[in-house]
């Protein structure tokens, strides 16, 4: 559909641009846009791209809010470039730069290889003493929406780094592993179907670990997703402190539900139609 | 775990300085109230010499004054503790730094607990 011109208004956006192997320091260089209707910023970076300086490099990939590739500093303030309209942020004048505290690769393209790297030092995964059972599945652990409920809402994270740049702890300390991976360290410790507090709470309780968390909440107010970090990590540090207590909880890790063996199709119950597919 | 411990005692301090500090507020800035329980004994204000050394002479009050202390020192070493670590120093700077507060922290502890028993003598 093509788009529609709000009042043929065109703002100003300033791009950081910076090129390592070639610029000393980051610098800012303005565009005119003209803003249609519904023109998110993803749409307004592609139009720069295309009309005016094909060199602006920025990172995208699935442009509906879910891979996360997108983050950027959006008029200084963590965003989606493809979850935010510049409408809604702008008037007259739009500022992009790429995601405080991590290196830049080039332009709005940050290095989000530190941040991987912590989220794959809290172990983000299940783990289990059958870890036969999770690689080859007899059946499904079973878990009820109670138990879902404790974790479902830090598994909506998508990894898009909003949270580690809008952190204040992790722009001071390079070490603490920030908000997205202690968030999921307590995901996964959460999870009725994992037992591996033990491994997780050695990251998670270090020097720079959870308790280096001032409680600003600037993490939970950027996320795009909704998810809200800083209680994750209170919870976490919740964990730590009952853990140390002797007063946490010792669960079993859930069971698997197999499915019953010699089960019959209730005749009053018409089958399913074949796939198509 | 260390950290655990330390965050724990931190905010068993925190607690602690808020019952205590309350209770040397009150008895400083209540003294009409307080005074009839003892703590002013010569009358008048809280802070007159006579009143100030009849509260140092209480058992109670000699505890009141190094709990205090000990709580006020460990939780003010820690967050000056945390604000090191923010520098992002090493582990062995770390080290350096966790153990120069507990000797610092110990230092004044028991300098504090010496004047506080001292002054029981007045």
């Amino acid at each position: 559909m093509p788009e529609t011109s709000l009042s043929n208004r065109t703002i100003d956006v300033y791009i950081r641009r910076y090129n390592p192997e070639r610029d000393a320091r980051p610098r800012w260089q303005r565009f005119t846009l003209a803003v249609a209707r519904g023109m998110t910023v993803l749409d307004g970076l592609h139009r720069i791209r295309e009309e005016q300086d094909p060199t602006v490099v920025f990172r995208y990939s699935c442009r509906m809010s879910v891979c996360g590739s997108c983050a950027m500093l959006i008029n200084g303030r963590p965003a989606l470039a493809c979850n935010t309209q510049i409408a809604d942020v702008a008037s007259e004048r739009l500022t992009l730069a790429p995601l405080p505290n991590f290196d830049i690769i080039k332009d709005l393209v940050p290095d989000l290889a530190p941040l991987f790297q912590k989220h794959r030092a809290v172990q983000p995964y299940i783990q289990r003493a059958d870890m036969e059972e999770v690689e080859k599945p007899t059946g499904e652990f079973y878990q009820s929406p109670k138990e879902l409920e404790r974790y479902l809402q830090f598994a909506y994270c998508i990894k898009c780094g909003s949270c580690m740049a809008g952190c204040p702890t992790l722009a001071a300390d390079p070490e603490y592993p920030g908000p997205m991976p202690l968030a999921q360290a307590y995901r996964y410790s959460a999870d009725s179907r994992d037992s591996g507090f033990d491994e997780r709470k050695v990251q998670a309780g270090a020097s720079h670990g959870v308790f280096r968390c001032h409680y600003a909440g600037e993490c939970s107010n950027v996320c795009p997703k909704g998810v809200d970090p800083a209680r994750a990590l209170q919870l976490m540090k919740r964990e730590l402190v009952l853990d140390y207590l002797r007063l946490r909880r010792k669960r079993c890790p859930a069971s698997v539900l197999r499915v019953p063996g010699e089960a019959r199709r209730n005749p009053d119950v018409p089958a399913p139609p074949p796939y198509t597919v | 775990m260390r950290e655990t411990k330390y965050w724990i005692w931190h905010l068993a301090a925190g607690v602690l300085i808020l019952f205590l500090l309350g209770l040397h507020m009150a008895i400083m800035h209540l003294d009409s109230l307080f005074g009839a329980w003892g703590l002013n004994p010569s009358g008048g204000e809280a802070i007159a010499w006579n009143n100030v050394v009849a509260r140092s002479r209480m058992a109670a009050m000699i505890v009141v004054y190094i709990a205090l202390l000990g709580a006020a020192l460990y939780h003010g070493f820690y967050g000056l503790r945390t604000i090191v670590f923010e520098l992002g120093i090493g582990p062995a700077l770390q080290k350096a730094v966790t153990v120069g507060l507990w000797t610092a922290g110990l230092c004044l502890f028991v300098l504090g607990a010496i004047a506080a028993i001292a002054a029981g003598r007045l």
